[in-house]
């Protein structure tokens, strides 16, 4: 078990900056989620880690090593390969011994070590199988034995539930996690499925485009996204933005976005100031717009004609024309909406988030 | 009415033709057969029909390796065969695995090297190679063709198994060497052993292909004991147009029946290397 | 001033060293060079070299006895242009390399679509018939050549049987017999290349498109026209042009069976230069020009057999 640090990582391809100055230190046992849209470098930012790929500059730092120009076999690591590349030719005890013969172990340590791992995965019965003889599921849970029984320091983890299908791949998540905070191996998982992401880290690493975005808690990442890209990746529906106007004067400080009046939140006042007659981008989550169908409610209330209802079952979300675009909602699923009805929304001022519209950054 | 109109048109149309190209494609083999085992005065004997055995004798083949140099004319052609074939192996292995493998600069260029080898045959080369193998005192010795064979074995093996390692996810080997493998060990044991299909077809292909080969044989080793089964057959066991066709057909019998087996044993290995060999590119 | 001890330094800065060595050698494109060079080293030695030699020796006058020679510039394939026996060189191989080729063709297409039907033993029939091609061409070709012998030949005595000859058929004795004699020897042969090589590309033809094709009414031959033949279109042009390659540039065949005569009139390129170059006179150059003859026409072909892999691949 080992801290991780990414020190000003740079990864180039001829022409691709695949990562780029990444800074990132993972903590010794934790649970680091590495998400982002596809291609933004995630699986390359692992593979620098593994020694699959050699880094351009920078240094990686596993326990009290500098791994930077170590080949993979001496760093000491293991790694689940999204196709989870179990050696075809080898039955499910060989892949998994495989490892530790070449470590040149004694035979009945490797048999002891096997047996374990394969009975705390409930996969003692499939030893004798070739990998082709298993289910995708089966399959996945070998690949993720063959690491566990290495005891490596790090464990890598690139999308592998994203082969499974949906009801499995909620199923082994919740297991997953169970597994690594039971052997507390410092673990960095990468995904582009957010929801994974939030379920399962300590915390999460959210790249675009190859640099670091924000590495935080996932509830801190939710609440406090640090940019425009961070708020939207973020939380499913997506975060609601739009333009709006900061106008100033007799004391307030508000925010203006067509024809509708929003007063910045007390304590921001002093922030958003400095905006004073500049355009700000508005955040505010689904969840942070109370909506109840007709015209009941304060005279504060905002009233927005409803143009999509999408019931999911345990919500609904309600799609309203909003001063500039759509606004999504999140409601009970019990109060029903209809299109074309104008709906009383109320705005959760203290959850509003603001970002410039230049750097993106978060104001508040 | 149905059943038996399908069954003469089967005939006609697939059992008739088969048993033609059947008999075209394998008689001269069953000429080889019956002359190889035909006594003497039987086979200059025009009276009596010559397709058929009415008498056979081994004479021929006792003569063949009693009385004339054909053993020595098998053990040089093993010899041979196999120092080419391992040579080439190797080489291509080696070869086939940098190519369909590795990223590298010149990478396409040098597979279009390899394929254009290929093409160049050995009458284009054997005057100026005869002198090759005359300076580096190789003429009249096995290394003559253990050398010369591997120029067109090494570009269709090669082309050939950097086929298969294409074929193997790249993943296997990476998992391997952060397994604790070393690059070669992840090669030794994770990828050759999937490639293993594609090694025996480039194998199966060299030996054959070493066996037959003919005008290096003939230009490198044609004189004295040296000689191979074709070049031996067709050179010494013709004289001066005094044909002695028993023991020449025994030879021809014998020196194909290595290759028959070999080929017999491994057809679809055979089959996949000529399609991908040949067809494939 | 305190420095650190030279000796530390020095051991840091070579164990660098050496790492960096390491490093580099577990680099993909120094890996890669170091994993060709056996390949490459023989194919320079005994390929590149003699080709380039080859050339140079086909600009002198050397022989067997006369290993040094003197440049005579291109006399060597200017002194063809007036040889006769050249003249008939290139005609016999183009008829021998192109002519029997739609033979080929038509009838390894023909037993092809035979052997892609079910019927019992189909793969040992497929084994079996592959095997001209398969056994070393000099020795079957020692059968072709008792076969056309001119006293012993099974086919004279056959049609003199069925009384449809008076005497025996000549069939090396003259040059148009011994051509069409060596092409049937030859098509012989390469029928089965063809056979099996489009076989496996009608393996590759999805039994969907038949059916498709079949339920819109298509007969057997609209379905070979529609179907099949696009599938097999790619492997049939490939297999084509490597065999009109190696059929071009053939030896052993007609080596055996007819060795150029009667009078010099069957040579191919790889027979005649034998013969001028280490056969009878050992005239070097000269033997390396009639084979350098046969690079424009290999090149073209390659170069076309080459785009064609090419944008098969694409
Ligand atoms: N071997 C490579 N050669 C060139 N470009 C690459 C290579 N591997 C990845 N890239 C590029 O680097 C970027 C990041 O890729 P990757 O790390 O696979 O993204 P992710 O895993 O987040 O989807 C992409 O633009 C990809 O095209
Ligand atoms: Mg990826």
């Amino acid at each position: 078990m080992a801290q991780v640090i990414y020190d000003h990582v740079t990864k180039r391809f001829d022409g691709v900056i695949a990562v780029n100055d990444l800074t990132l230190e993972v903590k010794d046992g934790e649970f680091l989620v590495l998400v982002g849209p596809s291609g933004c470098g995630k699986t390359t930012a692992l593979r620098c880690l593994a020694g699959l790929e050699e880094v351009s500059s920078g240094d990686i730092i596993i326990g009290d090593r500098v791994v930077t120009h170590i080949p993979p076999k001496d760093r000491d690591i293991a790694m689940v390969f999204q196709n989870y590349a179990l050696y075809p030719h080898m039955t499910v005890y060989e892949n998994m011994a495989f490892g530790l013969k070449l470590r040149k172990m004694p035979k009945q340590e490797i048999d002891r070590r096997v047996k374990e791992v394969a009975e705390m995965l409930g996969i003692q019965d499939l030893l004798n199988r070739k990998p082709r003889q298993l289910s995708g599921g089966q399959r996945q849970r070998v690949a993720l034995g063959r690491a566990i029984v290495r005891e490596p320091q790090v464990f890598l983890m690139d999308e592998p539930l994203s082969n499974l299908d949906a009801k499995l791949r909620v199923q082994t998540r919740g297991e997953l996690i169970k597994l690594q905070r039971r052997l507390g191996v410092t673990t960095i998982y990468v995904t582009h499925d957010q929801v994974e992401a939030m379920t399962m880290g300590h915390r999460i690493a959210v790249m675009n485009q190859g640099v670091l975005q924000q590495l935080d808690t996932p509830e801190n990442l939710y609440d406090h996204p640090a940019n425009l890209f961070v708020a939207t990746f973020i939380g499913s529906p997506a975060m609601n933005i739009f333009p709006a106007r900061v106008v100033t004067g007799e004391g307030a400080v508000r925010l203006v976005a067509g024809d509708v009046t929003l007063e910045s939140p007390a304590e921001q006042r002093g922030r958003l100031a400095e905006y004073a007659n500049r355009e700000v981008l508005v955040g505010i989550r689904p969840e942070d717009l109370i909506v109840q169908p007709g015209q009941v409610g304060e005279d504060r209330h905002l009233r927005l004609p409803v143009e999509i209802v999408e019931p999911l079952g345990s919500e609904t979300l309600v799609h309203l024309r909003g001063p500039v675009g759509t606004l999504i909602a999140k409601a009970d699923p019990h109060v029903h909406f209809s299109p074309g009805e104008l709906a009383s929304v109320r705005v959760k001022i203290e959850h509003l988030h603001a970002f410039d519209p230049q750097t993106e950054l978060a104001l508040f | 009415m149905v059943g038996s109109n399908r069954l003469s048109s089967r005939l006609v149309l697939l059992y008739l033709p088969l048993a033609l190209f059947t008999i075209f494609l394998l008689f001269p083999f069953y000429w080889m057969l019956i002359i190889s085992l035909k006594p003497n005065n039987l086979l200059l004997n025009m009276k009596i029909n010559p397709l058929y055995l009415t008498q056979f004798t081994l004479d021929h083949y006792r003569y063949l390796l009693s009385n004339t140099d054909f053993p020595r004319w098998a053990l040089n052609t093993a010899i041979v065969t196999f120092g080419a074939t391992f040579l080439s192996l190797t080489s291509s292995i080696l070869m086939g695995y940098a190519l369909g493998r590795f990223r590298f600069r010149g990478g396409n260029v040098a597979g279009t090297a390899i394929f254009l080898a290929y093409l160049i045959p050995p009458t284009l080369l054997f005057i100026p190679l005869s002198q090759v193998v005359a300076r580096f005192g190789l003429y009249n010795t096995y290394w003559a063709l253990i050398f010369t064979y591997p120029t067109f074995l090494i570009p269709f093996a090669s082309w050939l198994l950097m086929g298969y390692f294409r074929t193997i996810p790249r993943e296997l080997e990476e998992c391997a060497m952060i397994d604790g493998a070393s690059r070669f060990q992840a090669m030794w044991r994770i990828i050759l052993p999937l490639a293993l299909p594609g090694v025996l077809s480039a194998g199966i292909f060299s030996f054959t292909l070493s066996w037959n080969e003919f005008l290096y044989a003939l230009v490198f080793m044609g004189s004295g004991e040296m000689k191979t089964i074709p070049v031996g057959t067709v050179s010494d066991l013709i004289r001066a147009d005094l044909f002695q066709w028993g023991p020449l057909m025994a030879a021809a019998m014998l020196g194909s029946v290595p290759v028959a087996i070999a080929y017999m044993f491994f057809v679809d290995q055979y089959v996949s290397g000529l399609t991908a060999g040949a067809v494939k590119g | 001033m305190t420095t650190a001890p030279a000796g530390t330094v020095r051991q840091v800065m070579s164990f660098r060293l050496r790492d960096r060595v390491r490093h580099w050698l577990d680099s993909e494109p120094v890996l890669a060079y170091l994993f060709m060079s056996p390949g490459w080293l023989i194919l320079l030695l005994f390929m590149s070299y003699p080709f380039f030699l080859g050339i140079w020796i086909s600009l002198t006058d050397r022989t067997v006895g006369l290993p040094s020679g003197e440049f005579v510039g291109l006399r060597n394939y200017t002194e063809l242009f007036r040889d006769r026996t050249f003249h008939l060189t290139v005609i016999n191989t183009f008829i021998y390399g192109f002519v029997t080729v739609p033979f080929k063709l038509f009838l390894g297409l023909l037993l092809a679509l035979l052997l892609n039907q079910a019927f019992p033993m189909r793969n040992v029939l497929r084994a079996a018939l592959l095997l001209p091609w398969i056994v070393p061409t000099a020795l079957s070709s020692l059968a072709w050549l008792m076969l056309y012998d001119a006293v012993l030949s099974p086919f004279s005595w056959l049609l003199k049987n069925w009384g449809l000859i008076e005497s025996n058929i000549a069939f090396l004795g003259t040059r148009t017999n011994a051509i069409i004699s060596l092409c049937i020897a030859n098509i012989w042969r390469g029928t089965p290349f063809f056979a099996v090589a489009i076989l496996a590309g009608l393996q590759a033809v999805p039994q969907e498109l038949h059916e498709a094709a079949a339920i819109e009414g298509a007969n057997r031959v609209q379905r070979f026209f529609a179907v099949t033949l696009p599938v097999i279109k790619g492997i049939v042009v490939i297999t084509t042009l490597f065999s009109i390659i190696w059929t071009f540039a053939d030896f052993q065949l007609v080596y055996v069976l007819t060795k150029g005569g009667p009078a010099n009139s069957t040579h191919i390129f790889g027979t005649y230069a034998w013969q001028i170059g280490i056969g009878g006179a050992g005239k070097l150059g000269i033997g390396a020009a009639i084979s350098l003859y046969m690079f424009p026409v290999l090149a073209v072909l390659s170069a076309i057999l080459l785009r064609y892999v090419r944008s098969q691949e694409a």
